[in-house]
């Protein structure tokens, strides 16, 4: 298939962008570790006056921490992904070249970001991950099979963190300036996906919401099925509908766009 | 126009214009702030009834001033903008309505943008390319070679592109829209920025690639010797019109531009008695300056200065563009449209 080696080659060029960066990886790993490790004292004190808390033993709290800190870059929770490349090829005119080329600009961006997505999983991922398993008391499963599930929920998971942040880029085609959507993609990032504090823990009428929102994907996903607190199923099922719903949301936008595009500049 | 070096009409070429404007215009909306939460519609044209065909194989030069509706052009020629009217072919093909097929048959350069890819080795970009259009590996191959070979492209294949300085991306970024074999290159502005000799190299190779492979180049541009160089034929747009559209020469004629020669003496002297139809326009202790038409050769002014006065240094500037075009306009109104051809 013609196109296929075309956006794998997109994806490869995706990984290779973010290889050549090694000090910027190495702070990345040196940050998450410095956070896994602020947010694991966190917890400790929490579920040592609070066991259970959100249904987690203090053991799989502390996994959790240390899962999302492995995939906060991968999963791209606060952005600093594609996004700000598109905006600012957007504001600029730039988008134009992308626009002639014989390639959709949806599965270009998504290849590419998946490419970012995998280097980010391993080079920024795998240390502070590591760590956090070897320093303090975790709950893994010993079953290849979840290891699996639980990758192909990080595979979903991506993917959903793709299509909200394509809806952000592409609406630069519409304000001038990003920068808010991007700050509120930052914090909704932070807050709704679990980075921060787990969503079992979110109580009432607010823990129901933020369960449900797309953002429940990103980190609370793929926790969930690794430490085996929610059927795989009803997670692959929520990502899957958010994935679909928000690539047509962004395929939507993105006719919409081209069809009223002015290319600003130039 | 068309000096034969176009070979045959072209698959789907419709008749001989390969490139075919019919009265195209574009018309942009623009939205002003006209007092608190006030809004003005302004209607825009900057492309107006704007008719022109250029035959296969043909190297067009394509200038006007900032704003001119060059860009405009460019955006409808190569599908990205959708013309509010007239009817617009390249190759047989209605951009809009098919930018992707027309996309594998156009090459497009943005001097001052970069279809390359920033943070990996310029080879990447150029294997990208390979995928995109999906060139044969042979061709592809071969391709590559040729374009290494004549845009001296060697040593940097493997330098990510945020290393190359501009006349080495420029470089890069004219090989990568010719990978696939385009019939058209639009280029804009390729020679922006770049020093004398990545001129002469970007200019060498257009004129290569165009003798031998017929492609057709519409080249817009604000450096004449760009247009000198490469051109047979210009066409001059200002204010989304068409004002003028034949040979380079013809276009100093119409716009009565002027070169401008700088003499430094040995002393202050008064004004040289210049054999006509140059005449001195200014005078600033030893150095003059001696205007004449662009269309008349320096050599006969310079060598008679020199025999008669103590010349130290000359210089000889062109006319630009803008100034040009602005006469042009200007004495416009009151002639009848020379345009040739």
């Amino acid at each position: 298939m013609g196109s296929g080696r075309l956006y794998l080659a997109v994806a490869v060029g995706g990984f290779r962008r973010y290889a050549t960066y090694r000090a910027a990886t190495a702070a990345g790993v040196f940050t998450n570790t410095a956070f896994g490790l602020i947010l694991v004292s966190t917890y400790l004190a929490l579920w040592e006056a609070r066991p259970g808390l959100g249904g987690y033993e203090q053991a799989q709290a502390v996994t959790y921490v240390w899962l999302g800190q492995a995939l906060f870059a991968a999963l791209a929770v606060q952005g600093g992904g594609f996004e700000t490349e598109l905006m600012e090829r957007i504001r600029t005119g730039e988008v134009a070249i992308d626009l002639y080329r014989p390639a959709d600009l949806q599965l270009w961006w998504l290849a590419n970001d998946l490419g970012r997505s995998l280097f980010q999983l391993l080079g920024r991922g795998v240390v502070p991950f590591a760590f956090g398993v070897l320093v303090f008391p975790v709950a893994l499963p010993r079953d290849a099979l979840t290891w699996l599930a639980f990758l192909v929920a990080v595979v979903l998971a991506t993917v959903v963190s793709f299509a909200i942040r394509y809806l952000v880029a592409l609406s630069a085609f519409w304000l001038l300036d990003g920068t808010g959507v991007l700050q509120i993609m930052m914090v909704a990032g932070l807050f709704c996906s679990g980075m921060l504090l787990p969503l079992n823990v979110f109580p009432g009428t607010l823990g129901e919401v933020v369960r449900v929102l797309p953002w429940a994907s990103l980190v609370q996903g793929p926790a969930d099925v690794l430490l085996g607190e929610a059927g795989t199923l009803s997670t692959y099922l929520l990502q899957g509908g958010w994935a679909v719903a928000l690539l047509a949301a962004g395929r939507l936008l993105q006719s919409a766009a081209t069809r009223r595009v002015v290319v600003q500049g130039g | 126009m068309d000096d034969g070096r176009g070979r045959g009409g072209g698959s789907g070429g419709g008749g001989d214009g390969f490139i075919t404007l019919d009265r195209v215009e574009k018309v942009f909306d623009v939205r002003r702030k006209a007092g608190f939460l006030k809004r003005e519609r302004q209607r825009v044209r900057a492309v107006d009834s704007l008719s022109f065909t250029v035959a296969r194989g043909e190297m067009v030069g394509y200038i006007g001033p900032n704003g001119a509706g060059k860009s405009t052009t460019i955006k409808m020629l190569t599908g990205i903008l959708t013309p509010s009217g007239g009817r617009l072919r390249v190759a047989g093909i209605d951009p809009s309505r098919e930018r992707t097929r027309l996309a594998h048959r156009i090459g497009v350069v943005f001097g001052q943008r970069t279809t390359l890819w920033w943070d990996l080795p310029l080879i990447d970009s150029y294997r990208l390319v390979h995928r995109m259009y999906r060139i044969p590996d042979a061709r592809y191959r071969e391709n590559l070679d040729r374009m290494v070979e004549l845009l001296d492209l060697g040593d940097l294949l493997d330098v990510p592109v945020r290393q190359l300085s501009l006349g080495q991306r420029m470089r890069g970024d004219i090989a990568a829209a010719l990978l696939h074999d385009p019939q058209v290159l639009y280029l804009d502005e390729p020679t922006i920025g770049l020093d004398v000799v990545s001129k002469t190299k970007v200019r060498a190779f257009l004129r290569e690639l165009n003798a031998e492979r017929a492609t057709t180049v519409l080249l817009t541009t604000h450096d004449l010797q760009d247009i000198e160089q490469l051109c047979s034929r210009v066409m001059v747009i200002d204010h989304g019109r068409l004002m003028y559209d034949g040979p380079l020469a013809g276009l100093h004629e119409a716009g009565e531009g002027e070169r401008t020669l700088v003499v430094d003496l040995e002393r202050e002297l008064p004004p040289i008695d210049a054999p006509a139809p140059a005449r001195v326009v200014r005078v600033e202790g030893a150095r003059q300056w001696l205007a004449f038409p662009a269309s008349r050769s320096a050599a006969p002014i310079v060598a008679r200065i020199a025999a008669e006065y103590p010349l130290v240094d000359l210089s000889v500037r062109e006319p630009d563009i803008e100034a040009v075009i602005a006469k042009m306009y200007a004495g416009r109104a009151g002639r009848a449209d020379r345009a040739a051809p």
